[in-house]
């Protein structure tokens, strides 16, 4: 019957490894035996997490942590911004959490707290106390069921009520994926503000974790072929995305036979030494046109191109990959050009515009002419009514180029 | 995106849930403590229409035009929502609602004025049975009791996928008592079963505090949605045998008669008034503009509005100083928004 109850997939064996490693007092033994053993390295000891300046470990400068206000329950109280007469205690990352909770689940009678092994504690002892102090209807354990409990929270949330979810490690949060990126992420914008799951939080505690897949975006038939054909005979699993606007409108003559085109290589569409365009996917097109514009602006748009910028050449590529990316050749390019403009259609914040600017901007530091332009998507949920002014257009890709050139 | 063939499983259930005092309900919403929460999929329109949600509404949000309070032109056609309804904003991705009904059965056993009043009814395709978010809502409706009525609307396909190749089960009911969960099968083309079993399914909810599993058997006569053409994948002659010989309206419609309390005169009459309306309606709508341009930046988060969003909104109002009434595409689609993108760039 145990069998039964808990068969020994995969997830679960990690699951229990992981648990007895973090947790298991063997493994601390190890270390602290490690600690006394070592000898001071010839340089002497750089800062480390023990012995950081960052840390505050004292009263006084605790207290006096920037940015701090107290919730305080009574709001009009003098003693909001007053040190004196405050308390501090002596905890570890994971006391403070719990502490956190504690207080959390004491001042908001429809906070609870939820999640895989929280009742007894939780494997890395962040809900200790807290279903013996506020009972099991409020702290209570799920089942392994990631996407449900992300799911679970925002139905608790959407009724207003305070949801806190843990999702045991971040490395089992994808199933919840979904629910997180289309649901919690985008309830108060697709229903216009009527709801929203402001009141969800779902905990994890993390790590690096290595992302071993490669991303592709082909821009044409030819291209979909040879990289889809390599994609798929690639040691890796690779996530292969597929421009649906392009599925019927572009149309190029295919090698029927069996070909490859190589993966992490982008491709110099347009050759040009003036300034470096970089895009991939559908926007490709924009920006052929966006040139075509610049070279030879409609007499509606000749007014805001100035004849400096018309003979300007503009070298264009298509990434093609986007993880690995073919930083080799961007590099080589915006070394020449001094200038860099990126277009993608996702949103600006933590999109792939932002690491290819850092790592040029690292690689490329004393040839750049101009900071590094990206043309993106809106921080905001891709919304049916408003798209046209939400992705980047030919003449937003102009602007860019236009603004780049004349830094 | 119609109902077409499953309207005696939408309206009887919705019928099955009403409150006893229909009035108290449209008048004050929000203090009825019976009033059900509803989360939906996306063929659930009857449920709204039953609950007083106008015409005008509908129809302002499938054209996403100013009056759309679902969700201000944002989301495709038939994502409808409604707070006054008790209604979730219905959602793209399948069975997300799912799990999420638990977790709102769950607030509202959680909530005084509720407890033992209220209901989380959660509708479903058998098709987004098959996601993993339906395992996990049954899973924890059952094992963190929530009174939360499953009610899965098996219509044959899931776009073009039959219910044959969905499950190799007996349908979805048979999943219940593995959860724990008390089930029952209805003919979902029989208005009165369907209201009968709801209602049943309604006193257990609340007597235990429970879920229920509801399976409703019907036939998606329409097509998936207006991108699909169903022929290509079933007979044509299939659908109109099911649209002759089990016809939920015609069903019903024949009972009424068979009562004396419907004829070929009434039923014309309301043919021809339900029509006309229905085009006043689209009429009306078709001619609204959009919300104004500036929506596109708001209800991304709620509290003060983060540096990067209002950057990016002072972003495009200069580049439609720039460009909005010399690049084409930008004055055209300026012209279809409220106030022509005035609300961004001020007063001229």
């Amino acid at each position: 019957m145990p069998l039964l109850k808990s068969p020994p997939h995969l997830a679960n064996t990690a699951r229990i490894l992981a648990t007895r490693h973090a947790t298991s007092p063997a493994a601390v033994r190890h270390r602290r035996c490690n600690s006394t053993v070592e000898p001071p390295p010839a340089g002497g000891h750089l800062p480390s997490i023990a012995t950081s300046q960052i840390l505050r470990t004292k009263r006084e400068t605790a207290l006096r942590t920037p940015g701090l206000s107290w919730a305080d329950e009574d709001a009009s109280a003098p003693s909001r911004t007053i040190v004196g007469g405050r308390e501090t205690r002596k905890m570890n990352t994971y006391q403070a959490i719990r502490d956190a909770m504690g207080i959390a689940l004491a001042k908001d009678e429809s906070a609870v707290v939820f999640g895989e092994d929280v009742a007894f504690g939780g494997v890395f002892r962040c809900t200790m106390g807290l279903s013996e102090e506020f009972g099991r209807e409020r702290v209570f354990n799920t089942p392994l069921t990631e996407q449900g409990i992300a799911g679970f929270g925002i139905g608790l949330a959407a009724m207003g009520h305070t949801a806190i979810a843990e999702i045991q490690f971040a490395d089992y949060i994808f199933p919840a994926f979904d629910q997180i990126v289309n649901e919690a992420a985008k309830i108060r914008y697709r229903s216009g503000g009527s709801f929203n799951v402001g009141g969800l939080t779902i905990r994890t505690p993390t790590m690096s974790v290595l992302i071993a897949v490669e991303v592709v975006i082909p821009r044409s038939p030819i291209q979909a072929k040879g990289l889809l054909l390599s994609s798929i005979r690639d040691p890796n699993p690779v996530i292969f995305m597929e421009p649906k606007i392009l599925y019927r409108s572009a149309v190029e003559q295919v090698p029927v036979d069996d070909f490859e085109l190589p993966l992490g290589k982008a491709e110099v569409l347009v050759p040009g030494s003036d300034l470096t365009l970089l895009t991939w996917g559908t926007p490709v097109y924009h920006c052929e046109t966006a040139l075509h514009m610049l070279d030879s602006p409609p007499p509606s748009l000749e007014a805001v191109v100035p004849k400096s910028v018309q003979s300007a050449k503009i070298e264009l590529i298509d990434l093609r990959s986007i993880l690995p990316w073919d930083v080799e050749t961007i590099v080589d390019s915006v070394n020449r050009t001094g200038r860099l403009v990126i277009v993608h259609e996702a949103g600006l914040t933590a999109g792939v515009g932002a690491e290819i600017g850092a790592e040029i901007q690292k690689r490329c530091f004393l040839k750049l002419s101009a900071p590094v332009k990206r043309v993106t998507g809106w921080d905001a949920p891709v919304a049916l009514h408003y798209e046209k002014f939400h992705i980047p257009d030919a003449i937003r890709i102009l602007d860019g180029v236009m603004e780049t050139l004349a830094y | 995106m119609t109902a077409h063939g499953e309207e005696a499983t939408i309206i009887g259930s919705a019928a099955a849930l009403e409150n006893d005092d229909e009035s108290a309900i449209l008048l004050n919403p929000m203090q009825d403590a019976s009033q059900p929460k509803w989360l939906g999929q996306y063929r659930e329109m009857g449920v709204l229409l039953w609950r007083g949600f106008s015409l005008d509404k509908v129809m302002a949000q499938c054209f996403g035009n100013q009056e759309d309070t679902s969700g201000k032109g944002r989301q495709m056609p038939v994502h409808f929502g409604s707070p006054e309804h008790h209604f979730h904003t219905i959602s793209s991705p399948l069975a997300t609602q799912i799990p999420q009904a638990a977790g709102v059965a769950y607030a509202l056993k959680r909530t005084p004025s509720r407890k033992s009043k209220s209901i989380a009814a959660c509708y479903f395709g058998e098709g987004a049975a098959s996601e993993g978010d339906f395992h996990a809502g049954l899973m924890l409706a059952s094992t963190i009791p929530s009174p939360t009525l499953f009610i899965a609307r098996n219509n044959g396909f899931a776009i073009s996928t039959p219910s044959t190749e969905q499950y190799n089960g007996d349908g979805i009911a048979s999943r219940g008592p593995g959860y724990g969960i008390d089930t029952v099968r209805v003919d979902g083309n029989d208005i009165l079963a369907v209201i009968s079993a709801v209602r049943e399914a309604r006193r257990r909810c609340l007597e235990q505090g429970r879920a229920v599993l509801l399976e409703a058997m019907s036939y998606r006569v329409g097509h998936h949605s207006t991108s699909d053409d169903s022929f290509a994948y079933r007979a044509r002659a299939e659908v109109e045998d099911r649209k002759r010989i089990d016809n939920p309206i015609t069903r019903f419609r024949l009972f009424m008669e068979s009562r004396g309390w419907w004829n070929a005169d009434a039923e014309t009459e309301l043919k021809a008034r339900l029509r006309d309306d229905v085009m006043k309606a689209f009429k009306r709508a078709e001619g609204l503009k959009r919300c104004e341009l500036g929506e596109l930046f708001t209800d991304v988060y709620g509290g003060p509005e983060p540096w990067n969003i209002r950057e990016q909104r002072e972003e495009l109002t200069g580049l439609l100083k720039k460009y909005g009434s010399i690049w084409e595409p930008w004055r055209n689609e300026l012209g279809k928004f409220k106030n022509k993108g005035q609300d961004l760039l001020g007063p001229k």
